[in-house]
This record gives structure tokens, C-alpha cells and sequence, in this order.
């Protein structure tokens, strides 16, 4: 079932915490709310709920209007973060929970309700737990009681609010692959609330990355990974170096940026950011002939697939670059070596943009105007 | 150096021992304080109460209880606790319900009105109710007019009970619904269940044993109430005379053994009263613990109002 927020905003006292969201569920899609604390992602997710009325904006359930209906007639399953099973009742009770409250003449009979629960006990995978008591499980288990709770009552959409939030982070990725295969099996709509953004990445076929009340962007996980729409997005999905520098010439079509120090300040220059992934940073050991920053190895990180280096830069700055093993023991890096670090790729978010510059700048199709190449090198005053 | 080494550990193991020793005799000094004023101020009073109504035999003690003004007492405060630990039981949840599960203003007044209660002297509790009802209250020439008698009739001591006795329930539930927050009401909600059945599968169960333990306190209370209820009753014999008014009726003219005879029967009913808190104590302490174990991650308790000693323990 698709659904369709439109025009929401939801206030608690003086505090905004959706201001006039716009968003568009297609039927079927495993959607992620993304973004920090105080985003506004639970919020969101309640109202899509009905667990809390918009103060203006609405909901539509299937082209329908469901603004003003009740959580009860809404027909979702809604699986809390610290699950919020029935401690007194057992497994089997907390399932079949939803059945067992309907009105008699549409009440399943004791037949049918057994076989329902321990169908949806097979598909949680926890036949077999039927006696149990909730506290007498793990977490990773209540979870999918939970979810076999919520999914009794055969929902339209289901929605979870930080849903491996509580559980330890070996559970957690067990169960994302677990919900992922899930979500092919039933197919029913469903909407996640994270603040994990690996979590979002690999489980949504949909991000919706939000800050501070509002949606910063909507896309595939590829999408807002590769091309974000704003600062604010870049800086939360992964590890990212800012560089906070003046930028001159840099208009969609022109592709020089330089990387200025910061007390050179050309005319003409704007503020910016420019934003730098780790493995987008090419490090040596010599200098090249190709623009580069000077700084030193502060820390290597050498456990894993790829090896995180530490940099101090010539101004003070702290890079995270990234590089192969391979070329970590080529280039026989050392703590307190000299090394020299080239960007090979980056985007540029000008902090004095106004919203329509910004657009033409970072809108998809201008996306290679930012994929800047240094012009030159950042002329030290401080060399030794 | 190494003189001195051993001369620190021996002054250590010393210092240890000392530490000890006093230790140890703090440890008897303060039991022997604490079982010598428990036993001076409770339990020899107890026994001189049990002891004083067998004073002259069984058959007095029980004779007191027979008199037809101690049966009408014991049927009056009967009557009162029946009457008004219900209704605080329904006012305790919903208040607790209503501080806990909703937003409004105004709602610290109502956390702190709900504790007026205990700190109002029982015996103003009860003026304000003859000031209110009384012949020359407020309400009193409406009343009369209807012929309604309040103040010196049971209806006043009902009243002026169920004030006194208000907080408990609400008390005991107001953080153990704090510390549970919404959740489980919202889940059950957005299965589809209604609010009575929300209320009667989830919310209860959850909180059955707080509720317990604030009702079998609010009893307490109801059954012992005197400040509150002597002003208001009138000390009609026969009528307006609850088991606490008796007893100092009867002791006032010096029918010890019959005073004494009344008072073992409240303080055998404030016996059993303790041994079913112990009890309860036992199951809340239990269904805390659950709690703890199926939340245990869950985030911090938002501010609690009220302390729960009882539960730390």
C-alpha cells in the first residue's frame, strides 16, 4: 500500500519537529528515515502511524485519507525499539494479542488463530518459543516476536522504529539480512526508522535522510551515497574530511578548484566546504608533480581491508584517508612520516549559497561541475 | 627499604584489623540500638495492648467486641473502608494514568495537590469538611434544604476518609507507570485493541502489584483514620462511631479491657495488613525485576516525582 505525506508539520510546545514534510511511499518499498537524534524521524514514523496527529498536513493511505483515523483503524504494525511485548503474557499470547481483541464477529476462531501464530512463528523463525515469557529471551528474539506480533494482524504497512536499535551489533546484522529476506517474502510496505546509516544503506531500497524537521534528500542508497543533495547529508553518511576554504571559479562548467590556505584569501572567492572521503584522497610518500597537501602520519590503522591513516596537514587540519594494504606496504609508511595527499575526488557545498544557487550547483545533473581537480598547490608560508 | 616496607604493611594490617574491630563493634552497638527502641516503642506496646484486652479474661475481651455499639462500629468503619478505598482506587488510576500517559498543563499542580493530603493535619482535613458541609457551611443550607445529612453521619466520615487516604494509590502507581512509559499501551493500540481492553490485558497486569500494595496501604489507613473522621462524626454511639472512636470512647471511661479488646482487633487487622505488603513487596520487587531484564536497555527513566525506596531494596 503506497503512502503519501503531504504538507506535515507537527510541533511539541515550542520545539518544530516536522516542518511541512512531503513524502511519497510507493507500494511494496522498504523505506529508511535517516538522520540524527531530534531529526524528526520518529515523529514522522508515528504520524504515518497515527500514534500522533499531524497539526496541519496529511496522510494518505492509498489515495485515501487516513488524517483524522485512528491508529486502530489504520492497519499497521508498529514494532517499538525496546519491542514493548506484553511481559505477562507468553510468546504465543503476545502474537496472537491482535486476533484475540477483535470484535467476535470478525474474531478468528481458537482453530485459526493457533494456526496463524504458529505460522508467524515459523516465519520469525522461533517455533518451538511459544511458552516462553518475554524475559526469558534475548534481545535479538523479543525483536522478532515483535515483528510476528505486529504482522498477526495482517498490516498494510509496517513500520519500526529504530528497530535493531537495542541489540548488539553482530545480532544486528544478522537481523537486517534477516528483515531484507523477510521484506522479499511478504512484500508488505515498510518504513524503518534508523540513525545507522549502514543500516539504511543496506537494507532500503529508499533513504530518506532527514535534519531538523525536514527531509535533506530522498533516493537510493547509491544516490545519497554518491550524490548528496547538501552538506548536511555528505557529512552524515560516512566518514568525510571537510576542508573550510575559500573557492574561486568554480561555476557549472568550469572545473578548477583550489584548495586554498586559509589566510590567502583572493578576490572574488566565496566560503565553502569541500568534502573529501577517505578513499577519495590519494596519500604519498614523495612529492609528485601533481598538487598535493604536505602533513604527517599521525596514526595507521592497518586491521582490516583497508588501512586508515591519520594525517595532520601542513594548516592544522585532520584528514582520515584511506588506502589498499597493497599500497600501504609499497609506499612504507611510518607514524611521523612526511606524506603528501592529493584529492582525487570531492564536492564543494558554498556556505553563502542561497537555495536556488545551491540547486543549480548540486542537482544531479551538474553533479561532475563539483568533481573538481586541484588547480594548484596551497602555497605554505610556514615552511620549515 | 625493606624495613620499610614491612613497617607499611604491618601498620596496614593493623589498620585493617582496627577497622575491623570497630567495625564489629559498631555493628553491635547499632543492632542493640535499633532492637532496643523497636522493642520499647513497638513491640512492647503490642504486647501491652494483646495483654491489657486479656486483662480480664477472654470472655470480656469478647463480650466487648459483642456489644451492640462495637458491632455497630465495626460494621461502620467496615462500611467506610468498603466505600472509600474503591473510589481512591479508581481516583489513584486515573490520576496516575493521566500524569503519566498524557501532556497538559497544569500537571505539576496536580503531582503536588495529590500529596496535600498527607501533609494537611488529619484534624483541619476534617474542619474543612464541616466548614464545607455543616449547618453553617457553605453548602449546608442547600443540603438541609434537600435534606441531605453529611457532617455527623456516615456520609461525612466516608468523605473525610477518602481524604486522607487519597495519595496512597496514586503514589505507589505514578512512577511505577513513569518508569513503564506508553509503549505497550501503544502497541496494543495499534493492534487494534480498545482502550478497555487495553486497560484490562496490558496496563493492569503491568501494574497490578503497585496497585496492590497503595490499596492494602490506602485499607490500612481507612481502617485507623481518627483525626479526620472525629471531627466530623459527632460521636454518636451506635451511629457515628468507627473502631478508632470506640476505642477511645471506651478508654475514656475507663473500660480498659474493653478499649483494649477493640484496639487488638485493629491491630490484628494492621498485622495481617503488614504481612500482606510483605508479601506484595515480594511481588513488585519480582515484576521490577522483570522489567529491568526485558528493558535493559532501555533509556534512562524520565524524572520520577516520588522516591521508590522499596524498590531498591
Amino acid at each position: 500500500m503506497g503512502i503519501e505525506v503531504a504538507n506535515v508539520t507537527k510541533r511539541f510546545g515550542g520545539f518544530v519537529a516536522l516542518n511541512d514534510v512531503n513524502l511519497h511511499v510507493d507500494p511494496g518499498a522498504l523505506v529508511a528515515l535517516l538522520g540524527p537524534s531530534g531529526s524528526g524521524k520518529t515523529t514522522l514514523l508515528r504520524v504515518i502511524a497515527g500514534l500522533e496527529r499531524p497539526d496541519v498536513g496529511s496522510v494518505k493511505f492509498e489515495g485515501e485519507d487516513a488524517t483524522t483515523r485512528d491508529v486502530r483503524e489504520r492497519r499497521v504494525g508498529f514494532v517499538f525499539q525496546h519491542y514493548a511485548l506484553f511481559r505477562h503474557m507468553t510468546v504465543f499470547e503476545n502474537v496472537a494479542f491482535g486476533l484475540r481483541v477483535r470484535p467476535r464477529r470478525v474474531r478468528p476462531s481458537r482453530a485459526e488463530i493457533q494456526a496463524r501464530v504458529t505460522e508467524l512463528l515459523q516465519l520469525v523463525q522461533l517455533d518451538g518459543f511459544a511458552r516462553r515469557y518475554p524475559p526469558q529471551m534475548s534481545g535479538g528474539q523479543r525483536q522478532r516476536v515483535a515483528l510476528a506480533r505486529a504482522l498477526a494482524v495482517e498490516p498494510k504497512v509496517l513500520l519500526l522504529d529504530e528497530p535493531f536499535g537495542a541489540l548488539d551489533a553482530k545480532v544486528r546484522q544478522e537481523l537486517r539480512r534477516w528483515l531484507r529476506r523477510l521484506h522479499e517474502e511478504i512484500h508488505v510496505t515498510t518504513v524503518f526508522v534508523t540513525h545507522d546509516q549502514d543500516e539504511a544503506l543496506e537494507l532500503a531500497d529508499r533513504v530518506v535522510v532527514m535534519n531538523a524537521g525536514c527531509i535533506e534528500q530522498i533516493g537510493t542508497p547509491d544516490k545519497v551515497f554518491r550524490d548528496p543533495a547538501s552538506a548536511f547529508v555528505m557529512n552524515f553518511l560516512g566518514t568525510v574530511n571537510v576542508f573550510h576554504r575559500r573557492v574561486s571559479g568554480l561555476t557549472p562548467g568550469m572545473d578548477a578548484i583550489e584548495i586554498q590556505c586559509p589566510d590567502e584569501l583572493p578576490a572574488g572567492s566565496r566560503p565553502a566546504r569541500i568534502f573529501v572521503r577517505p578513499h577519495n584522497l590519494e596519500i604519498d610518500t614523495r612529492a609528485s608533480g601533481r598538487p598535493r597537501l604536505r602533513g604527517r602520519v599521525q596514526f595507521i590503522n592497518a586491521a582490516g581491508p583497508q588501512v586508515k591513516i591519520e594525517v595532520l596537514t601542513e594548516f592544522g587540519e585532520i584528514l582520515q584517508v584511506e588506502t589498499s594494504q597493497k599500497r600501504y606496504r609499497a609506499l612504507g609508511m611510518v607514524k611521523g612520516g612526511e606524506v603528501y595527499v592529493t584529492p582525487k575526488e570531492m564536492r564543494v557545498f558554498f556556505d553563502d549559497s542561497r537555495p536556488d544557487q545551491a540547486d543549480s550547483l548540486e542537482s544531479g545533473s551538474d553533479v561532475d561541475t563539483t568533481l573538481g581537480r586541484i588547480g594548484r598547490p596551497c602555497a605554505s608560508k610556514k615552511s620549515p | 627499604m625493606a624495613t620499610i616496607v614491612t613497617d607499611a604493611r604491618f601498620a596496614d594490617s593493623t589498620l585493617g584489623h582496627a577497622v575491623q574491630q570497630s567495625s564489629a563493634f559498631a555493628r553491635w552497638v547499632l543492632v542493640l540500638v535499633a532492637v532496643a527502641f523497636l522493642g520499647v516503642m513497638l513491640i512492647l506496646p503490642l504486647v501491652i495492648v494483646f495483654v491489657s484486652a486479656f486483662d480480664k479474661g477472654w470472655q470480656t475481651a469478647v463480650a466487648a467486641l459483642e456489644h451492640p455499639d462495637a458491632r455497630a462500629a465495626i460494621r461502620l468503619t467496615a462500611l467506610v473502608t468498603v466505600i472509600a478505598v474503591p473510589s481512591n482506587v479508581v481516583f489513584g488510576i486515573a490520576a496516575a494514568w493521566a500524569i503519566t500517559k498524557y501532556r497538559f498543563s497544569g500537571k505539576s499542580v496536580l503531582v503536588t495537590l495529590i500529596d496535600l493530603p498527607f501533609s494537611v493535619s488529619p484534624v483541619i482535613a476534617g474542619m474543612i469538611f464541616v466548614l464545607l458541609f455543616g449547618a453553617r457551611g457553605l453548602l449546608g443550607p442547600w443540603l438541609s434544604g434537600h435534606d441531605i445529612q453529611i457532617v455527623f453521619a456516615w456520609p461525612g466520615i466516608v468523605v473525610a476518609t477518602m481524604f486522607v487516604t487519597l495519595p496512597f494509590v496514586a503514589r505507589e502507581l505514578v512512577p511505577l507507570m513513569q518508569a513503564q512509559g506508553h509503549d505497550d499501551e501503544e502497541a496494543a493500540i495499534s493492534l487494534g485493541a480498545g482502550g478497555w481492553q487495553t486497560f484490562f490485558r496490558v496496563t493492569l497486569p503491568n501494574i497490578k502489584w503497585g496497585l496492590a500494595y497503595g490499596t492494602i496501604l490506602c485499607t490500612a489507613r481507612a481502617l485507623g483514620e481518627f483525626g479526620a473522621v472525629s471531627v466530623v462524626s459527632g460521636h454518636i454511639r451506635g451511629e457515628t462511631n468507627t473502631l478508632p472512636l470506640h476505642v477511645e470512647i471506651l478508654y475514656n471511661e475507663y473500660q480498659f479491657a474493653a478499649a483494649f479488646s477493640v484496639a487488638g482487633l485493629l491491630v490484628g487487622i494492621a498485622l495481617l495488613t503488614i504481612a500482606a505488603k510483605s508479601v506484595i513487596q515480594w511481588g513488585l520487587r519480582k515484576s521490577v525485576r522483570d522489567d529491568a531484564e526485558t528493558s535493559s536497555a532501555a533509556p534512562g527513566v524520565s524524572g520520577q516525582p516520588w522516591g521508590e525506596q522499596w524498590v531498591s531494596k
